[in-house]
């Protein structure tokens, strides 16, 4: 087993040893205890109309801040000018977590949490703009798992945002109604930008590149909410070859290397006007459940649908990738049937579909994976065979679907 | 002040304050310094629970008063209504060692914490007390920090942290930091339902409280004295109450302590209404033994707190599970709970690998 290092507290300077009942927190200077004391205190006596200015500068932080209250703004005088900074953190998990709603959050930067970046869980209308969350020292599996995390939440608008180093998702949305992703920036995490259980989210002009997986779509078992209606389109995906870091057991940690958009149990999904370029395994990966090799009957709720339904693939532009795919099952596919230096078509697919619901031999209409972008094809992998009967056939995919109607978000221009 | 004279001059009654942030625990006049021993004003009373949550070993002196004539009403589940006015305080302190003023004992014996119904101070040291008391908008949480004289307690709205030593039975020495929790991550825990944004009391409720205290005219169960003191009406005849087990008692069955266990250390935030309703794991009394609590369930947002298991609990195998991991690492970011500790609580994670160990069943692909 991978040996865990446990942080001990006496890393933190002078923690052994010193006298009892001081107040200011080891590992911090006078100066940022003083600035954490009072900027604790602003987020505890926040309430709606509350502005919490982050001033510029470097604030090293040793403990969460924790927001409960409705209609609050906390404003950095620049998204790298005012840089809040947890890499001596020593409760949290999260650097800033939020419990409210008519939240914004924005021009700052959030570093080296031990936990999640930023987390909102459970808050109506929130924004979050020009927000950067980032781990310094690279892509590293003991970096928090979220950068951006709104969950369970709705109306939630993440702009001109970015998330740097997660070690599961950079730009993450969950359980959630109602969601725009736009013009944000994720690099060197292993999912760049995740959208899981979450329905009706427009993910659009985001760059995603130098991750695991630039941006999937998924949906996980036992959950209350299942997801669909999500929108990928005008994203810049590219390069996505990073290593997959990633703890074991995480649903991410399932991607392969070289994976620019994965769908994974999602349905009504559109994936169009991308430029997907350079994924070394497959730029566009349309996957069900098993495939992440976590599906048991005891674990799982037997209502989930580990199925993609509805997939519409169109107008993409399509370069590169699919010529060094992740894992020994894949190159030997890949070698087998394009050759050594030939390359998995675009849309890899892993070939799992739902049985009991086909008509005259396929999914019913409304339910097919449609892929109408040119050249393109698809490989169906044939997973439920064991990669036995691989196809590039690309009738079943001859399809199209009704376009999804843009995400609406209340109250905003 | 004049309580470090020692003298025996009877404190002002307790003080309900109906809104405001009392800058000292002695406002409250709850417990208070009397000469060697922290004492218990005029009907401040004590209680305990049958499985506490883990505190970094900590020991607990626990009270609730009430203002006069006015009483909580039974519930068999839920925390009893209290009425407006009701003030709980609960004291986290340390049986003293030896070796320097931060060494503090890792042990579960009581036997020489008291002087009376209050604390010997010449064997304890105070760390904090918590307030949790009923305003007429809700419960409000105030923590204060005990000064090095240990004459008075400090509001300490941002928290604090105490490097302490923990000594154990061996002389084995473990260096921490005891946190205390600032005021809104007191409802990291205190609010269990997150739909209602409330503050609730987490301790007393009937399954927990349903056990004897020994008063100072001796034993009896606290839901029955609770109510002859007029604090508590609406309690059935005893039989009726539910009780739950002493996790750490082995003559109790297995299954029963670590429910007792996982309940009182997680359901606040993982049952299904909580702050961690995001993650299909549930420790609440009511959660049945499968995916629900975690059997074979692959994990949600755990993270690198995956330790590279691929489930919550794998029923014969605590090492590949994921629960046992994170209540045996106390890394940030890793260790479950998020927030209330700051070392292992070695005994709850051997009850845990335990009870995963005794289960048959297995999860098959």
């Amino acid at each position: 087993m991978r040996q865990i290092a446990v942080a001990s507290l006496c890393l933190i300077a002078a923690a052994c040893g010193q006298q009892s009942g001081q107040s200011q927190p080891k590992g911090l200077s006078a100066a940022d205890a003083a600035f954490q004391k009072q900027l604790q205190e602003q987020f505890l006596d926040a309430k709606p109309g509350t502005v919490i200015e982050i001033p510029a500068g470097k604030h090293a932080l040793d403990r969460v801040l924790t927001l409960r209250a409705n209609g609050v703004t906390i404003r950095g005088a620049g998204t790298d000018s005012s840089v809040l900074s947890f890499k001596n953190e020593i409760s949290g998990p999260e650097g800033i977590l939020v419990y409210g709603n008519d939240f914004t959050i924005e021009n700052l930067s959030i570093e080296d949490t031990k936990g999640d970046g930023l987390k909102i869980n459970d808050g109506e209308n929130i924004t979050i703009r020009g927000v950067r969350v980032a781990w310094t020292g690279g892509s590293q599996t003991t970096n928090g798992a979220y950068g951006i995390y709104p969950v369970s939440s709705r109306n939630v608008l993440i702009e001109d945002s970015s998330s740097w180093g997660a070690s599961d998702a950079g730009i993450y949305v969950g359980q959630s109604i109602g969601v725009v992703v736009r013009r944000c920036h994720a690099e060197q995490n292993v999912a760049g930008i995740e959208i899981e259980n979450t329905i009706s989210a427009d993910v659009y002009d985001n760059v995603a590149t130098g991750n695991t997986g630039g941006i999937l779509v998924f949906n996980m078992p036992n959950l209350k909410q299942r997801g669909h209606s999500t929108r990928v389109f005008k994203n810049k995906v590219f390069k996505n070859n990073l290593g997959n870091f990633a703890a074991k057991g995480a649903a991410v940690a399932s991607v392969p290397a070289g994976a620019g958009v994965v769908i994974n149990s999602n349905s009504q999904v559109e994936i169009f006007d991308n430029d997907i370029a350079d994924n070394q395994t497959a730029n566009l990966i349309i996957a069900a459940y098993y495939s992440t090799n976590y599906y048991n009957k005891e674990g799982v709720d037997p209502n989930y649908d580990p199925y993609p339904r509805s997939i519409y693939v169109y107008d993409n532009r399509f370069v590169g990738g699919g010529d060094s795919p992740d894992g020994l099952e894949l190159k030997t596919l890949k070698t087998a049937m394009f050759g050594i230096n030939g390359r998995i078509p675009d849309v890899l697919w892993d070939g799992y579909r739902d049985e009991k619901n086909l008509v005259n031999g396929a999914p019913p209409m409304p339910e097919r994976i449609c892929v109408r972008n040119g050249n393109a094809m698809v490989l169906n992998a044939d997973g439920p065979h064991k990669y036995k009967n691989p196809s590039t056939d690309m009738a079943p995919f001859q399809c199209e679907l009704a376009k999804l109607p843009p995400v609406e978000l209340p109250g905003r221009t | 002040m004049s309580a470090l004279a020692g003298c025996m001059r009877a404190p002002p009654p307790v003080h309900f304050f109906a809104e405001g942030r009392p800058e000292h625990l002695s406002d409250w006049h709850v417990v208070f310094r009397d000469g060697g021993r922290l004492a218990l004003n005029e009907r401040v009373v004590p209680y305990d629970l049958n499985t506490p949550l883990f505190s970094d070993y900590a020991h607990k002196l626990r009270t609730m008063w009430m203002p006069a004539a006015r009483a909580a009403k039974y519930s068999a589940i839920d925390p009893f209504d209290f009425p407006v006015g009701t003030i709980f305080s609960k004291t986290f302190y340390y049986p003293r060692a030896d070796g320097g003023a931060a060494a503090v004992s890792r042990t579960y014996d009581q036997s020489r914490d008291f002087s009376g119904q209050g604390l010997d101070l010449a064997n304890v040291r105070l760390i904090e007390t918590r307030i949790l008391v009923r305003r007429e908008q809700g419960w409000e949480a105030l923590p204060y920090v005990w000064n090095a004289d240990q004459t008075d307690a400090e509001l300490a709205r941002t928290g604090d942290e105490v490097a302490l030593d923990l000594v154990g039975a061996g002389g084995e020495r473990e260096a921490f930091t005891y946190v205390v929790p600032n005021q809104n991550q007191c409802a990291g825990c205190h609010v269990t339902d997150l739909k209602t944004k409330s503050i609730v009391p987490l301790g007393p409720k009937a399954r927990y409280l349903n056990r004897d205290y020994t008063y100072a005219d001796g034993a009896e169960n606290q839901l029955a004295y609770l109510q002859k003191v007029g604090y508590l009406t609406g309690v059935p005849q005893l039989p009726e109450v539910p009780r739950t087990a002493n996790w750490i008692d082995a003559s109790q069955p297995l299954e029963a302590r670590a429910r007792a266990y996982l309940e009182v250390n997680c359901s606040h935030c993982h049952n299904p209404k909580g702050a961690a309703d995001t993650t299909a794991l549930n420790f609440d009394v009511t959660t049945p033994v499968d995916r629900h609590l975690g059997l074979c369930k692959p994990p949600v947002a755990a993270g690198r707190g995956t330790g590279d298991h691929l489930f919550d609990i794998v029923p014969g195998h605590p090492d590949d599970s994921i629960l046992p991991f994170r209540m045996a690492t106390k890394e940030t970011g890793v260790m479950m709970p998020e927030q209330g500790r700051d070392i292992v609580h070695r005994e709850g994670v051997d009850l845990i690998r335990a009870w995963i160990a005794s289960m048959p069943g297995s999860c098959g692909a």
